[in-house]
This record gives structure tokens, sequence and C-alpha cells, in this order.
């Protein structure tokens, strides 16, 4: 058990480019700690800088006490599972959980109560005597995980271990990884790309963006008060609407009509001239079936197409979005790995509701909790610093 | 109807095959069981008249076929032996480390591969009198080794190659030293490619005529393909050629029995199951 801190890690290859720059995050002991970003922003390189398998340029690998920048893997004593859990083939699944124990040169009395334990704790004890090749994607899964919860590690590293499962099997694993951390209580780092696996299982989220960290902040933090325009855009499912704005007193101009701001967050973004509004599908509703008081605004808008979910429906309304904006747009969905053609709003309704598509509606929009991102920096201007965890000062990149 | 068609046209082909690949076989098998009288007549049917023993009774008696059969093991195993051992530790290199001069070592392992074994014949001739090693076993093993290497260096590295770099990294971090991960986990992954790599390197040892028949003088480094063309029997205008079928047969069924024997270690896919199905 140990806590596992970075600071100001840099990771550059030969060629100059720097895959990950100056990142600082501190892992407490026993926390579950995700590092999520869209493919190549450097999440991988950091976990594998921790565990010794890449070198670290500059910048200092803590854990515990111990620095550890030029010790070998071996000697971190970390446990890792791979994202092809590179299980050993020739060996039973018995011998692969046991595999760090024999090296440890264990008598085997403890190596087979330690097995045992393991294989109980997931479910694999009829599978023991079987090689890898034989068995299931999820099986393989906790064979791998049995490999690193023998070692009675400092931490757990896990690369991205879900992401050859299907659907289904990934929505049981991610529950029994989360239920095994919280009973063994260990310090765990864990790479995803995907959203829904870091707002559910971590106890804090670092987001990262070609190498640069963008926010640190927990789940809640991250989905209420997204430090800019990347994160803003890459927590939350469908995601987050971006509309150009302009602010005049109180009310925030969009291109569907004037939606009315809380008094604090105006007073932020007075006189910035043209602005994006950042507004999740789940702030609308369909003001025929909203209930409730309607401390909001609502506009008319024609919807092109509709998906109806049952619990919910999805309706999506496109608009035109001036050059400026537009280019903002385009960079943030190459940066989020998106493809995305229109410039569309998406909301989110009441699985009541009946608007076809179309047909004219009238939407309802939760004012208090839109945000305005300047369209230059991707700053988020209306954030609250007191619950949005740790934003870095953004520096110059190196172009 | 077309599908019967495929079906008969599978067997034709299948058939010609075997035969054009095991007449010949068949042949010096049935050549050994011949005695002297058939195998001299002007037109010798092809299965023998008096099937005969004699032939291998005068073979496994002859003591310079019994020394040449030893040396032929001796050589061929020794030859093999160092040569993967070698080839295999070249090859992860080659394989896993980034280093200058990679494409130039692969290149040149190339290069010796196709350069003729004839044209050493002569230089090694004289270099290994003025060294001693004319005529010893050593001095067979060396050339052997030199033509084998690259061959396998080339087999193992891309047998090397296809095995998951996480698997040795997975080890690593399990607390392996570089040499416990090669050695626990990396070579027993290779294996299929050790194998074909020792199948390749015995068949040439045990083969090869123009080096074993230059750089040999007496029974003593002789090997079977060379003590073979010494068998001319008491006349010259008759050789026996009962006795060299024979003698051909008894150097074939090692070879036979060692490629069944390693056929079951080559298991293609032997990685299987180490990574995501």
């Amino acid at each position: 058990m140990a806590s596992i801190e970075m600071k100001n890690i840099v990771k550059e290859y030969g060629d100059g480019f720097a895959a990950v720059n100056d990142v600082s995050i501190d892992v407490q002991d026993g926390e579950f700690m995700i590092l999520v970003g869209p493919s190549g922003c450097g999440k991988s390189t950091l976990l594998r800088m921790i565990v010794g398998l890449e070198d670290i340029t500059s910048g200092d690998m803590m854990i515990g006490d111990r620095k550890v920048n030029d010790l070998a893997p071996r000697d971190r004593n970390l446990a890792m599972v791979f994202q092809n859990y590179a299980l050993y083939p020739h060996l039973t699944v018995y011998e692969n959980i046991a595999f760090p124990l024999r090296l440890a040169k264990a008598p085997d009395s403890e190596v087979d109560e330690k097995v045992r334990k393991a294989s109980k704790t997931l479910d694999l004890d009829e599978h023991l005597e079987r090689k890898p090749g034989n068995l299931s994607g999820g099986q393989r899964q906790r064979v791998a995980m049995g490999r690193a919860i023998v070692r009675e590690a400092d931490a757990f590293l896990f690369d991205e271990p879900l992401s050859n499962l299907d659907a289904k099997l990934r929505g049981q694993m991610r529950t029994e990884i989360s239920r095994l951390q919280k009973r063994l209580g260990i310090t765990t780092v864990y790479v995803t790309h995907d959203q829904t696996e870091a707002m559910t299982l971590g106890d804090r989220v670092a987001v990262l963006k070609r190498g640069i960290l963008q926010q640190l902040a927990t789940p809640r933090e991250l989905y209420e008060n997204p430090g800019n325009l990347f994160v803003a855009g890459f927590i939350g499912s469908p995601p987050m609407n971006f509309l150009p704005a302009t602010v005049e007193g109180r009310q925030v101009k969009l291109p569907f009509g004037s939606v009315e701001i809380p008094r604090e967050k105006a007073e932020k973004v007075q006189d910035k001239g043209l602005l994006m509004a950042g507004i999740r599908p789940e702030y609308f509703e369909d003001a025929s079936v909203k209930t409730g008081p309607m401390t909001g605004s609502t506009f008319h808008a024609t919807v092109d197409v509709v998906e109806w979910l049952g619990n919910e429906t999805y309706a999506y309304i496109p608009f035109e979005a001036p050059p400026e904006v537009e280019q903002q747009l385009r960079q943030l969905e190459r940066d989020l790995d998106g493809d995305s053609m229109h410039t569309q709003l998406v909301v989110s309704l009441d699985g009541a509701s009946r608007i076809k598509e179309g047909e004219e509606a009238e939407i309802w929009v939760d004012g208090s909790k839109i945000h305005l991102f300047d369209p230059a920096s991707g700053d988020n201007l209306t954030v609250d610093h007191d619950n949005a965890g740790r934003i870095p000062t953004p520096r110059e990149t190196p172009a | 109807m077309n599908e019967t068609r495929t079906k008969i046209g599978t067997w034709v082909g299948f058939v010609f095959i075997l035969v054009w690949c095991l007449l010949p076989v068949v042949w010096i098998i049935s050549l050994s069981f011949k005695g002297p009288s058939e195998t001299a007549a002007g037109s010798p049917q092809f299965l023998p008249k008096e099937p005969t023993l004699q032939n291998y009774d005068d073979i496994i008696n002859n003591p310079d076929f019994r020394d040449s059969l030893i040396n032929s093991f001796g050589i061929s195993a020794i030859s093999t032996v160092l040569s993967v051992i070698l080839a295999t530790l070249a090859a992860y290199a080659i394989a896993r480390l980034e280093f200058k001069g990679k494409r130039l070592v692969l290149s040149l392992a190339l290069a010796i591969a196709m350069f003729p074994v004839v044209a050493l014949v002569g230089p090694l001739f004289d270099l290994w009198r003025t060294l001693g090693l004319f005529n010893t076993w050593p001095g067979l093993i060396i050339p052997y080794m030199s033509f084998t290497l690259p061959l396998a260096i080339w087999t193992l590295s891309a047998f090397f190659r296809e095995i998951p770099w996480e698997m040795e990294q997975a080890a690593q971090v399990d607390g392996a030293t570089s040499w416990q991960a090669f050695r626990k986990v990396i070579v027993p992954l290779a294996a299929p490619g050790v194998f074909t790599a020792a199948i390749l390197t015995f068949f040439f040892a045990w083969n090869e005529f123009v080096l074993a028949i230059s750089l040999t003088s007496t029974t003593q480094s002789r090997t079977v393909p060379a003590q073979l063309s010494f068998f001319v029997g008491p006349d010259p205008f008759n050789p026996p050629y009962g006795q060299l079928a024979t003698a051909s047969v008894i150097v074939t069924v090692p070879i036979i029995i060692i490629v069944l024997l390693f056929q079951r270690k080559i298991v293609a896919g032997l990685t299987s199951g180490a990574v995501k199905g």
C-alpha cells in the first residue's frame, strides 16, 4: 500500500515529441485514480512510466517515499493488468497466478494458499488446471487480475483492461473491479479512453489531452464544472452541445433564442464578444411534458431527427455556426477522435415526449447550468473554481 | 456433380504427387532387399524375387560404416545444439533490441547462407591443415555451424517477433529479471521455432557431402554421405548397388524418426490464448 506521486513528469521521444508534458498527479494511498483521454493523449505512456516499462525524461516519480525513476520494474513492487492480458500461454491458470510468487521463491505451501485464495476471490476455482487458450475473454481477464492480486503489491495498474470485452461483460467486470478495489483498499491507477468507466470507477479522474493534464477532479466535479471545452466535450454522453453565444446583461443570445443566466455567471462574461455556450443535452426538456418550476427559458426549433429510447428521447436540431465557432468545433471533434459532419444540437427529452421529426417544438432549457467558453483558448469562463478540482494553468504548448 | 469432379481431381493430384515423391524411396528400399545377382541383371524387376537380409547384415557389420554413422550423429548433434543456442540468443537480440548495424547483421547472415559451399572447400582445406583441424570433428562442426546459423537466426527471429512484447513486460512487472523473463516466458513460447531451426540444422549437417569428403581423410571423422562414396566393392564394373541402397535406408531412418518426434512439438499457434482471443 502506498501513495504514488508524479511531479512534473515529462516523456520526450528521440525526435523531440513530448508524449507526456509536465504532468503532476498525486494518487493518495488507497485511492482509485483514472487516467482518461482520447487515443494518443499519453495516458498509457504515463502508466508505463509508473510501472517502469518506459524511461522518464524528466520529473520525479515517487512511490511511497521512494523515488523510483531509475528502478527496474521488478523492484517497484507494482502489479499491472495489461490491455491484452499478457497471460503465459504455456502455463496453466494456476501457474499463471503463481508466477510472481514462484519468481519470489515463495515456499510451495504459501504459493498454494495464496493462489487458492485469489482464485476463490475471482471465481476461478474450476479453471485452475486449464490453459489460458481454452478460456473465454472474461475468464482471461480474471486470471490477469489474479496474477496481480496474489502479489500483495503496493499498487494496481490497469491499462484499458476492459477494452477487449463485449459490452455486457464490460459492465460486469467494471463492477467487479470496483468491488475488488474497495475490498482490498489498494491504491489503483486505471487507464481508459471510455468516459463511462472513468465516471463510474474513479475516486478522481485525470483528463489528459496530447500529453497535457487538462483537469484533475472527482467525476461529479468534471461533469458539473469542466475546466475547458475539451473536458466538457469529453465527459458526458451524449456529449455537451456547443453553440455560438453573445451575452448582453443576463441574456445569452443563442441561435434559437435568448436564455437568462444567473447573475454571478453573467458578471464573469461581460463584454467578451462572441463566446461558446456549453449546454448538456439533459439540461433541455420538451416544454409540453415539463413539470415543476419553469425557472428557465423556452425556445422554438425544428427537430430534424428523433431517437426514442423508451426512458428518454434524443432530438437533433441542426444549426448554422459562424466560421470562428465552426472552426473551433471542428478542432474539438478532432481532439475527441470524433467525426461529426453537422453542427447540431442534441437534446435529451423525457420518454413521454411526443415530438415528431420535422415538427417545430417548444424546448425548455435550464439557463442556470449553461457554461460559457472562450472560443479562442477554450477556457471555461463560468467555472466554479471551488468545485472543479485542479485545473492546471495553461502553459504555452510548443508548436 | 461439380463437387465429385473436384474430389476426383484432388485425389488424382494427390496420388500423382505421392508416386512422384515416394517411388525413388520405394525403389531404394526394394533394392536393399535384393541379392547381388538380381541387381546385376540387365533389367531387374521392381520387387525382389528372393528377398534377403544379407545386405543389412553386411552393412551393420561393416566397421567403416559404423564409425561413419557415429561421426554423422556426433557431428550433426553437436552442430545442431551449438547452432540453435547461438541462434536463439542472436535472434532474440535482433527481434527485441534496437541497435546500430542490425540490418547489416541480418543481411550479412543471409549473404553467408547464399555463399556456395564449393567455393570454400579449397581455402578451408589449406586453413584446416595449417590449424590441425583437418580430419577432425570440429573441422566439420565449425563450417556446418556457419552455414546453418543464418537460417536458424532468420527462422527464430521471425518467431520471436511474433511473441507479444507484453508477455515479457508482464514477466518483468511480476518480478522477473530480463534473463528470467527470457528463459521462463520467451523461450518456451518460441519452442516451435527452436525445433524448426534444430531440424533444419540437423538435416543440413546430416546430408552434407562436399565438405565432408574434402575435409576428412579417414573414418576418424568421415560422415555417412562421404563414406558411402567409398563403397565400391571388389569389382569396379559391378558396384554393390544392394549395399549402397541398404546404407541409404539406414541413414534415412533416424531422419524420419526425428521429424516424427519433433513434428509434435512444432504446433502452430502455441501462443494462442496469450492475448485477446
